[in-house]
């Protein structure tokens, strides 16, 4: 499956296939798909969940007047401790 | 000639100035010096001057224990009070009700004009507050880089809801620079948004302080700055206790940089369970679907026993025991479905379905010599020859006339 999709897409797929399965008029086929993609929406949102790790930039404005977003070492602090 | 005691004259004395309005309730600006308090009764004895007069004062340790502290000598002061005399030293004397340093007043009297003002021009109205996104994507925090406020944020985000990306845009957050500088922080996170990556909200947040280490965020062009952000703004400046104007112009305030965190992002061990939830709905709707199709495969069977002849019916049967140990599986581990064996189970299915259509004496008619399958009179022409699929076998025929 895509794994660029984001977790908010995934959760809106997600309760897309619970809403069409639940409404029972689908063929076989389709509904075996959508039961499918479901799971494996599911499975995908949830590690997305427990894999993420925040990222920090930092936005700094350039000499010439534009800005760029550089990485930001969020814990800088803590690994001295 | 009338003689008076000097009981008497300061008696008088003491009644024209207590019956005096104004000398009942003054307030009075100057600076302390000569601050005594008695040992044991706590009361406070001091000189209140300027640069042309001096005026004793007596605060009473009641009044005394009240105030947030006691002035110090060189201090200005601004202090609410009455003048009355007292008698045993024949001496006027101003008592404090109240005291504050001369600098606090005038600065809330002036906060507190300037909120009316912007509350006047409806920046702080209900109606412009904007509910958060419930699940954002991106976030502009706008504090220092250096304070705990971030680390707070940062901590808290990392907890809740890490898929969350930060664009963080520094600043100092207190000292005279610090409104342009916060103002300067939040134009770059709107110009940001609006050229290069959208933001779903931003954060402005300073930990805890001294009221006056706060100030900056009751600065007029720092609230007009946070009031015009295109993305909803939540506030997380200083304590529960503490308010400032950036926190009347945010659409939701928070008491703290962390409650800020937290009021911004949705917790992962919710939506875990919401994802959890679904996916429980998702396959309890596929186990009704497929004992649904299960009972129409048997009621399928049931026909075919009434109309095909025995050797197509034992074979039938054979298929619809197979299909419905099929589905049986499918029902007992329905999470762990691959995708081949549906795909099998949906062709067979498939693949039964005409026949028992053609066993109850429909057809399918198919043209030759192509065999697309004959749905509409215009797809023939008198003379074209045909193929009758019935329930045992074909029946080959000519178009003798077509009707629309």
């Amino acid at each position: 499956m895509e794994d660029s999709i984001t977790f908010e897409q995934a959760l809106k797929e997600l309760e897309a296939a619970v809403q069409a399965l639940e409404a029972g008029d689908l063929p076989l086929e389709e509904a075996l798909k959508q039961f499918e993609r479901g799971m494996r929406l599911a499975e995908l949102a949830d590690r997305q969940l427990s894999q993420a790790e925040l990222r920090v930039r930092q936005l700094l404005a350039d000499p010439a007047g534009g800005l760029k977003a550089e990485p930001f070492d969020a814990w800088e602090g803590d690994n001295a401790q | 000639m009338n003689i008076l005691t000097v009981s008497q004259l300061t008696a008088h004395i003491k009644d024209l100035l207590d019956s005096d309005d104004l000398l009942q309730a003054v307030w009075l600006a100057g600076e302390v010096s000569n601050f005594k308090r008695a040992v044991p009764s706590g009361h406070c004895y001091f000189t209140l001057k300027d640069s042309g007069a001096s005026i004793a004062c007596a605060l009473w340790n009641s009044l005394a224990a009240k105030l947030p502290r006691l002035p110090v000598d060189g201090e200005q002061v601004l202090a609410f009070g009455y003048v009355s005399v007292y008698e045993p030293q024949g001496r006027y004397q101003f008592y404090p009700q109240y005291i504050e340093p001369a600098g606090v007043g005038r600065l809330y009297a002036e906060l507190e004009a300037l909120k009316a003002r912007l509350a006047a021009e409806g920046l702080f109205d209900q109606a412009r507050k904007r509910p958060l996104p419930p699940l954002p994507r991106r976030i502009g925090v706008v504090t220092s880089p250096q304070a705990a406020a971030l680390r707070d944020i940062l901590r808290t985000l990392a907890v809740r809801y890490p898929l969350v990306e930060v664009i963080l845009s520094p600043t100092a957050v207190q000292g005279a620079d610090a409104p342009p500088q916060i103002v300067a922080a939040l134009e770059r996170l709107y110009r940001w948004s609006n050229t290069v990556e959208p933001l779903d909200l931003i954060i402005v947040a300073r930990g805890g302080g001294a009221i006056e280490e706060l100030w900056a965020f009751n600065d007029e062009q720092v609230a007009r700055a946070i009031a015009a952000s295109p993305v909803p703004v939540v506030s997380g400046v200083g304590h529960e206790t503490d308010f400032t104007l950036a926190d009347f112009a945010a659409d939701v305030r928070a008491a703290t940089p962390t409650a800020a965190a937290a009021l911004a992002t949705p917790h992962r061990d919710d939506l875990a369970q919401q994802v959890r939830d679904l996916a429980g709905r998702l396959q309890a709707a596929m186990r009704r679907r497929l004992a649904a199709d299960r009972l129409a495969l048997e009621q399928a069977r049931r026909s075919l026993k009434r109309a095909s002849p025995q050797s197509t019916l034992a074979r039938q049967r054979q298929r619809v025991d197979d299909l419905s140990q099929a589905a049986a599986r499918q029902m007992r581990h329905a999470l762990a479905l691959r995708r081949a064996r549906l795909e099998g189970l949906v062709a067979r299915l498939r693949a039964l379905d005409p026949q028992a259509v053609l066993a109850r004496g429909y057809a399918i008619v198919r043209v030759l010599p192509a065999g697309a399958i004959l749905t509409a009179a215009r797809q023939v022409q008198p003379g074209d020859r045909l193929s009758i699929q019935v329930a045992d076998g074909q029946v080959q025929s000519v178009v003798l006339e077509t009707e629309p």
